[in-house]
């Protein structure tokens, strides 16, 4: 059976390690990496095991567990934590990505560990707050809370304009959420509450608001927040900046989760709450996410380094989640959420990958590199096996994301479906162009004559993620069973008559 | 007669005022070149007295001095908020003296006189008391900004305040002129009574001519110039004294005379001095470098924010008397450390002696960091839940416009925060010759009340929101207006 307070738990597991991590001293650097792993691993363990474990009804629409209790009474706050289909995957997304980074970060993390592993195990808990949180004050309080651990693992173990990327990185999301925190207090004044349950009714009751002019202001304060986050085309230059300078395990939670926190506030509440202002304006956020897909492709196809390019194939890859949500159909939809596991996945192995060849090398330059598959065999096999999964190739996990977005885009509008597709060809282009130039050819740099193939530990991170990569290519259902169910509220809210779609694709949700 | 509760009522000003005396008869006593410790002991047990004899005289609630002082929940908190600020500065104050070879005793005598005037300008409802009381606290606070007296700089600091000051004190006077002679009484609960909704242009006069010379004490925009300067002279753990004791104090007048009076016309002036000392306040820290001057504009511009309140009238009162609270639990802390890490003659002052802080002394950094979240207002701190009831009430009363202004400056001042925490993290460390000192027993007690306060305020704000709307009734209370009155106050 599942326990009574699971959310809890594992919302304050990590953040109870990290004041534990504390306690050791400073010197004991090996002892703090060993205590990180052990909670974080406990952390994955505990989150995984309340999909595995009876007891559970993820597979019914709608269905969720919660914990509420009031937290603070004027205002009316409440400490209300929602687990469902949607939630839960991107918790254990959060809760697998985590052991990785400590893992990666071993000996890459020399200076400050105790302070590193402390704002990593921080950074775990409030992402997964924000994932959980269904009283808006305190999604927004998880929210806002991010951004300190990820700026300062940016500015303290980051590369050489580290404090530029950190600073950017925290004024241009920070100043952008303060709109979503005006929408927040105007929804609070007009309706006594922040709780999501409450509000959603009270919105459903009152059409002249939520269709009407103020509607429409709320939803673009969200989703300004949102859109930077995730980001949007254009809001999305903080993001290079951050990620070719962040360290390696601050890159994999950047890409892996906390863009999709910009992504999963754009289902959950700029969809949940706003279904009409949404439908209203989902032309031209189409229209964006296209231009994403296409230009975050084709920015990454001439970066001369090889984690600008992940960087910039990240842009790319949330163009079509964000497609995916805005064609309001279920495939999209369903394609959205499992393309947000997939990318965390892939450009989070992605990411691992490239900075283990940082550790060897101290450069990023792809030009640097060339026949590294003979030098570093198992290190291509699993570089090119991840690369390919980013791509979408069938049988691999980003191909049934890709494919069930693509799919709810043309049956939206069939233009949007084929720009669209069009991304997968220039995905395949820049990646494998760049697999060419690093991985075969000629070697003509004698600094990469002598470099080691991945060693134990690395081969230790990167064979879960390509197992990942792998089953969810192969057996999807595994987790479209719960995340079907779980949009179906949404899907609901956008056009009540389109229920029985999911069903054509959700085979097992019953 | 007068009866022995009227003292209750006064109780922990004749406490601060008989702990002055009493540190001033000892310091004769002492060698001229002696540490001053142990007055400073004696000064913070004046403190916790005058604290414990606030919560002692709440049970005596009502007015006392044929109606010159009121005790109720508006003036306890306040007297909490002083009390504490006092009992922190001494802490702060403990070692610094030392440090700086300032060997004068009047020092902590002067915090208890100028903490008597803070408390009774927030329990006075006749406005002559609370002008005689303003003066005792700004007198006070003028020979405390010239303490360092080796220093030019000290010297400038205490006669630009002298004189500035004198100056808007002189037009509170004026004002309290004014409404004399369009009500005949001086007395706030009679004001209300006869003022009715027959406004002369005489009580316009006065409220702007008041407002002036408050404006100036709470440091808001357009009487801010004085600010930077006087912050930058003062003694270090003075500066986190005026700006947060006296501070408060003003702003208690300030609610007193607006809302405890029904007097008009005080709405668009407030309006635009929060909007611009927010402003002028966020846009000025941004350049500064040297993190006294840095800590002045910020602030200003949290003046602005508490400004904000007031504009929302009496959905906004028990919002601004709690960010007074929240921001004098950060912004103590914060000097604190500044006074620690100044060192001799105040060397260390600028941001890029702070380089490396945080591998120097990673305790001291998190503390500053984490104060400086709290400055900044993000969650799980205080300064969150200040800037959250403030701008919510602002929104409740339709504030659309001032809130955006607010908002939008919270943003731009994540900036200058963060880049002193970025300096203390991630600068290269050769940057500063700041020498790392132990953390003395006095700033840690500081920090660890200050801090403490500060996650508590944001963890669990309920207890003092709640104490603080408790002193929003009892002060709308004493004006007899009923709230349907003053959601439609002229504005």
């Amino acid at each position: 059976m599942i326990p009574t307070h699971i959310i809890s738990i594992v919302v304050f597991l990590p953040l109870a390690g990290a004041i534990l991590l504390l306690a050791l001293p400073r010197g004991a650097e090996n002892a703090i990496r060993r205590w990180a792993l052990f909670v974080s691993i406990l952390e994955f363990l505990a989150a995984a095991h309340i999909a595995i474990m009876p007891g559970h009804h993820f597979s019914i629409a709608g269905w969720a567990m919660e914990e509420n209790y009031a937290w603070i009474t004027t205002p009316a706050i409440r400490y209300h934590v929602v687990l469902d289909g949607i939630s839960l995957w991107l918790v254990i997304l959060t809760a697998f990505l985590t052991p990785l980074c400590v893992l990666i970060s071993w000996r890459s993390v020399h200076d400050r560990v105790k302070e590193f592993f402390f704002l990593l195990l921080l950074l775990e808990t409030s992402l997964i707050g924000v994932f959980v949180a269904f009283d808006l004050f305190l999604f927004y309080f998880f929210w806002e809370a991010t951004l300190i651990p990820m700026a300062l693992l940016i500015g303290m173990y980051g590369h050489g304009r580290r404090i530029y990327a950190a600073i950017k990185f925290f004024l241009y999301t920070g100043i952008a959420s303060v709109f979503m925190l005006a929408g927040i207090l105007w929804l609070y004044a007009h309706t006594g509450s922040f709780d999501f349950t409450r509000i959603q009714p009270w919105l459903h009751a009152h059409p002249e608001v939520a269709a009407g002019t103020a509607g429409t202001w709320l939803f673009l304060g969200f989703f300004i927040a949102f859109a930077v986050k995730v980001p949007i085309f254009p809001l999305h230059t903080w993001l290079p900046d951050a990620h070719v300078e962040a360290p390696t395990a601050g890159s994999v939670l950047l890409a892996g989760v906390l863009l999709k926190m910009g992504t999963y506030g754009l289902l959950r509440f700029c969809v949940g709450l706003f279904p009409e202002a949404a439908r209203a304006q989902a032309s031209w956020i189409n229209v964006l996410a296209i231009i994403g897909i296409i230009y975050g492709a084709l920015v990454a196809m001439v970066q001369p380094s090889l984690k600008k390019l992940v960087a910039y194939s990240s842009v790319s890859h949330l163009g079509f989640v964000v497609l995916g949500i805005f064609t309001f159909t279920a495939a999209g939809t369903a394609g959205a959420v499992y393309q947000m596991l997939n990318h965390g996945v892939s450009t989070g192995a992605l990411f691992i990958l490239v900075g283990m060849l940082y550790e060897r090398r101290h450069t990023y330059e792809i030009g640097e590199f060339g026949g590294l598959a003979s030098r570093m065999p198992v290190y291509a096999a699993f570089f090119v096996f991840i690369a390919l999964s980013s791509i979408g190739l069938p049988l691999l996990n980003g191909f049934v994301g890709e494919f069930l977005i693509l799919s709810g885009a043309f049956r939206d509008r069939a233009i949007y479906g084929i720009l669209g597709a069009s991304g997968v060809i220039w995905s395949a282009c820049y990646m494998l162009w760049m697999i060419q130039r690093v991985f075969y050819g000629e070697n003509r740099n004698p600094a990469n004559a002598m470099l080691p193939d991945a060693n134990a530990r690395e081969k230790l991170t990167l064979w879960p993620l390509s197992a990942a990569a792998l089953v969810m290519g192969v057996a999807p259902m595994i987790w479209l069973s719960s995340i079907n169910p779980g949009i179906q509220p949404i899907l609901n809210l956008v056009h009540p008559a389109q229920t029985a779609l999911v069903r054509t694709i959700g085979g097992g949700a019953r | 007669m007068i009866a022995a509760q009227d003292y209750i009522r006064i109780l922990p000003e004749l406490v601060f005022t008989a702990f002055g005396v009493l540190i001033m008869l000892l310091e004769p006593t002492m060698g001229e070149y002696a540490s001053r410790k142990a007055l400073g002991i004696v000064a913070f047990l004046g403190c916790a007295a005058a604290l414990a004899a606030t919560f002692y005289q709440s049970g005596y609630q009502g007015e006392g001095f044929f109606h010159m002082v009121r005790v109720d929940a508006f003036s306890t908190f306040f007297h909490a908020v002083i009390a504490t600020v006092a009992g922190l500065v001494v802490l702060a104050s403990l070692e610094y003296l030392d440090v700086q070879q300032i060997h004068a005793g009047e020092y902590y005598a002067l915090i208890l006189f100028g903490s008597a005037g803070m408390g009774l300008m927030s329990s006075a409802i006749d406005l002559v008391l609370i002008f005689i009381a303003l003066e005792i606290s700004s007198i006070s606070t003028y020979v405390l900004a010239g303490m360092r007296r080796r220093a030019a700089i000290s010297a400038e600091a205490a006669i630009k305040y002298f004189l500035l000051g004198s100056f808007a004190t002189a037009f509170f006077l004026y004002g309290v002129a004014f409404i004399y002679g369009a009500t005949g009484s001086t007395n706030t609960t009679t004001i209300a009574a006869s003022l009715g909704s027959n406004y002369g242009p005489l009580v316009y006069v006065a409220v702007a001519l008041m407002f002036v010379g408050i404006g100036f004490k709470v440091a808001a925009a357009p009487f801010h110039i004085w600010t930077p300067d006087v912050y930058e002279g003062s003694p270090a753990p003075v500066v986190a004294l005026m700006s947060t004791g006296p501070k408060a104090a003003a702003f208690a007048v300030l609610l007193r005379v607006l809302f405890g009076t029904n007097l008009p016309g005080w709405f668009w002036p407030t309006w635009i001095a929060a909007a611009i000392s927010m402003t002028l306040g966020n846009l000025g820290a941004l350049v500064q470098t040297n993190i006294k001057r840095l800590l002045a504009y910020s602030s200003i511009a949290h003046a602005g924010y508490v400004l904000v309140a007031f504009c929302a009238a009496n959905v906004g009162i028990g919002a601004a008397i709690f960010y007074t609270a929240a921001y004098a639990a950060m912004n103590v802390g914060a000097f604190a450390i500044v006074s620690h890490f100044a060192s001799v003659g105040e060397r260390y002052v600028t941001l890029d002696d702070y380089a490396g802080l945080g591998r120097k002394q990673p305790l001291l950094a998190a503390c500053l960091t984490l104060l400086l979240l709290s400055l900044i207002g993000i969650p799980v701190t205080g300064g969150f839940f200040a800037k959250f009831y403030v701008f919510s009430a602002a929104l409740n009363a339709n504030l659309l416009g001032l809130t955006l202004i607010g908002v939008i400056n919270s943003a731009i001042a994540a900036y200058y925060y963060l880049r002193v925490i970025v300096v203390m993290y991630m600068s290269d460390d050769k940057l500063s010759e700041a020498p790392a000192t132990p953390i003395p027993a006095g700033l840690a007690a500081v920090l660890l009340v200050s801090v403490g306060l500060t996650i508590y305020l944001g963890v669990t704000p309920n207890a003092v929101l709640n104490f603080a709307n408790q002193g929003a009734h009892a002060l709308l209370n004493v004006a007899g207006t009923t709230q349907a009155a003053l959601q439609t106050s002229p504005r």
